[in-house]
């Protein structure tokens, strides 16, 4: 079920899909960099004094840095296009948006300061630079919007278009006062307004051919994308239709029935909600199947929760099986319909807690095959340099808790 | 006097096993399955608590909470969902949702997570419990601002372990000797501090978690 491309072997700059105050480039140049965005906007009005080149930057970067696409689970993105559920789009904090508003407030003050004292572009030019300049950040805007949500043009298409017509007014506007500024007089201006509104045009209209062209290989990629989904959906399906099927088969036997329904949801679950890791096989993934596997065996509800996750070694192994141990002791012993687990890796340990909230028993007193258990758990643990304790007393349930140093060094990274 | 409650949720069937699970101690009031016919139903009877889906028509549960939250802020909403994605239940509980426990739990539980979240106290399913120790993990980035919101306590740290165990609030007070009380101060602490982190690794988790 592999859909991911291969990820490329360097990092790539995205602009964020939400959370941008224009276009997402200082955000998203930001998060690439890891310096606060503050900075970065503070760069591009600075670099603004210089013949603008932080805006043209600024356009350009928002041309080439691509939006960084939701790779969703199938439950997640089918949620979202049925609109189940809205996405977490959450603006920037105000405070930010003020802040920018006052850093190209003072950019822009210096930039006439500088027209004036350095007599090149004059400032009755400016308003018309910052118009166009305006014109396009709307238009793009808009594009951006709609090609990143298709329903967003289905259901807010008036307001979509007349955004985009206030920008291109905008923009002619500020070719006409452009004109008129400059002296109609000479052929030579003329054939330059003429290129400058071209050139307007092709920076207006640009981004959006060259969009086109890109959804046009997304749409492809889809596609693929769709007919794969489709096969697992029609496995999927079987596997339900088999999981009713055998229900129905065992109607008579509630605990069968509730086995075959957890397992089968867990299989859905997974599924769509992309819970578990599917590739490699981690420290977290162990557990969760061991945990399936008890749960089937035994039929107790073994709910699992992890926090953190680490490769698979030896180490990892043992503590994997030693857990698996302690679930089935649960399930085999405590006369309890629910086992809880609880999976936690940090930096330097990772720890697993399997309790049951059962009949219990004194640990000073145990007879001798509970004590093998006891001891293979143990045993275990301590031959790959773990610690396992178990608490419990009669009628008060029992926790057993394995703890196992984890010695690697930093590669163990497994992003 | 018993609790007044509303049951959002786009499956009848759902409803219905909900409403028979609970209507031995509660009044259920309303029954809604998208989000306009729920904000309206809300509105309108203006339930102690909702018990709203997370995933409906019309947006999801997060719309319904968006629209009458900042309103009424006296309606309490209690996420109940079969979706485990940690995006959508931090979400939901950014947006002002009080708890989140999963569509498994049984009638008596669910009961007591009502009547918790209608005291203003915070409920939270061993599995948020994990979702938040997963959040709030890792370093802290030095240059987010208002430090108190974006880490957790080593005692709030503490009682979210537990009720990750499986702990329930009693158990995680005797185990901690501390009192019942002094555990849902813990929760309600770690629910404020979830809602109004700034710190954008909290999304940012949400969005990458999956992409291993």
């Amino acid at each position: 079920m592999t859909i991911h491309d291969a990820p490329p072997a360097y990092r790539r700059a995205f602009r964020p899909a939400d959370g941008r105050l224009l276009g997402g480039v200082a955000a998203g140049l930001a998060e690439h960099l890891g310096v606060p965005v503050v900075w970065v906007r503070a760069g591009f009005v600075v670099a603004t004094w210089f013949h603008g080149a932080g805006v043209l930057a600024y356009l350009l970067l928002w041309w080439f840095l691509p939006v960084r696409e939701k790779d969703l689970p199938p439950g997640l993105a089918a949620a979202t296009r049925r609109g189940d559920r809205s996405a977490g789009t959450r603006g920037r904090p105000v405070r930010e948006v003020v802040q920018t508003l006052a850093l190209c407030a003072v950019g822009l003050g210096v930039l006439i300061i500088l027209a004036h004292a350095r007599g090149g572009v004059e400032p009755r030019y400016l308003a018309p630079i910052l118009l166009a300049g305006a014109g396009v950040v709307v238009v793009w805007r808009q594009l951006d919007e709609s090609s990143q949500d298709r329903t967003l043009w289905r259901d807010r298409g008036p307001a979509a278009i007349l955004r985009t017509a206030v920008g291109l007014l905008l923009v002619v506007v500020a070719g006409v006062f452009l004109l008129n500024e400059g002296g109609l007089g000479s052929l030579l201006d003329v054939a330059a307004a003429t290129l400058i509104a071209l050139a307007g045009l092709g920076l207006v209209l640009g981004p959006w051919i060259a969009r086109l062209s890109s959804d046009l290989a997304s749409e492809r990629r889809e596609r693929v994308r769709t007919q794969e989904r489709a096969d697992v959906a029609a496995h999927l399906h079987d596997s339900v239709l088999q999981t009713l099927a055998l229900l129905q088969k065992n109607a008579s036997d509630p605990a069968a029935v509730a086995t075959l329904a957890r397992q089968q949801e867990r299989e859905l679950r997974s599924w769509l909600y992309g819970e578990q890791a599917e590739h490699g096989v981690s420290l977290a993934a162990g557990v969760r199947a061991a945990a399936a596997e008890v749960e089937t065996a035994h039929h107790v509800r073994v709910d699992v929760i992890t926090v953190g996750d680490a490769p698979a070694d030896a180490d990892v192994a043992a503590l994997v099986r030693a857990a698996r141990e302690a679930m089935v002791n649960a399930a085999k012993h405590a006369q309890v319909d629910r086992v809880d687990v609880y999976l936690e890796v940090t930096g330097k340990a990772a720890e697993v807690f399997v309790r049951d909230r059962g009949v219990g028993f004194d640990p000073e007193a145990v007879a001798a095959d509970r004590m093998g258990l006891r001891g293979s758990i143990r045993g275990r643990m301590e031959r790959h340099g773990g610690t396992a304790d178990v608490r419990s007393a009669p009628g008060e349930g029992t926790e057993v808790r394995l703890c196992l140093p984890l010695h690697r060094s930093e590669e163990g990274d497994p992003s | 006097m018993s609790l007044r409650v509303a049951i959002v949720d786009d499956h009848a069937m759902f409803r219905t096993g909900v409403r028979a699970e609970v209507d031995h101690d509660v009044e259920v009031v309303a029954e809604a399955e998208d989000v306009d016919s729920a904000v309206e139903a809300i509105i309108r009877t203006l339930p102690d608590v909702v018990l709203l889906d997370v995933h409906m028509p019309g947006g999801g549960g997060l719309e319904v909470i968006r629209r009458v939250h900042p309103r009424h802020l006296e309606v309490k909403f209690l996420a109940l969902s079969v979706s485990d994605a940690a995006e959508d239940v931090i979400g939901i509980i950014r947006a002002g949702a009080r708890g989140y426990v999963t569509k498994n739990i049984s009638g008596p539980e669910l009961v007591d997570a009502i009547r918790r979240v209608a005291s203003g106290d915070a409920v939270f399913s061993p599995r948020l419990a994990g979702f938040v120790l997963d959040a709030f993990a890792g370093t802290i980035e030095v240059a987010q601002v208002d430090e108190d919101l974006d880490r957790l306590t080593e005692r709030e740290r503490e009682v979210m372990r537990l009720i990750a165990r499986g702990y329930a609030y009693k158990e995680v007070a005797k185990e901690l000797f501390i009192s019942v009380k002094t555990v849902e101060t813990h929760v309600s602490s770690v629910l404020r501090k979830l809602q109004l982190s700034s710190r954008h690794e909290l999304t940012r988790w949400a969005n990458e978690r999956r992409l291993i």
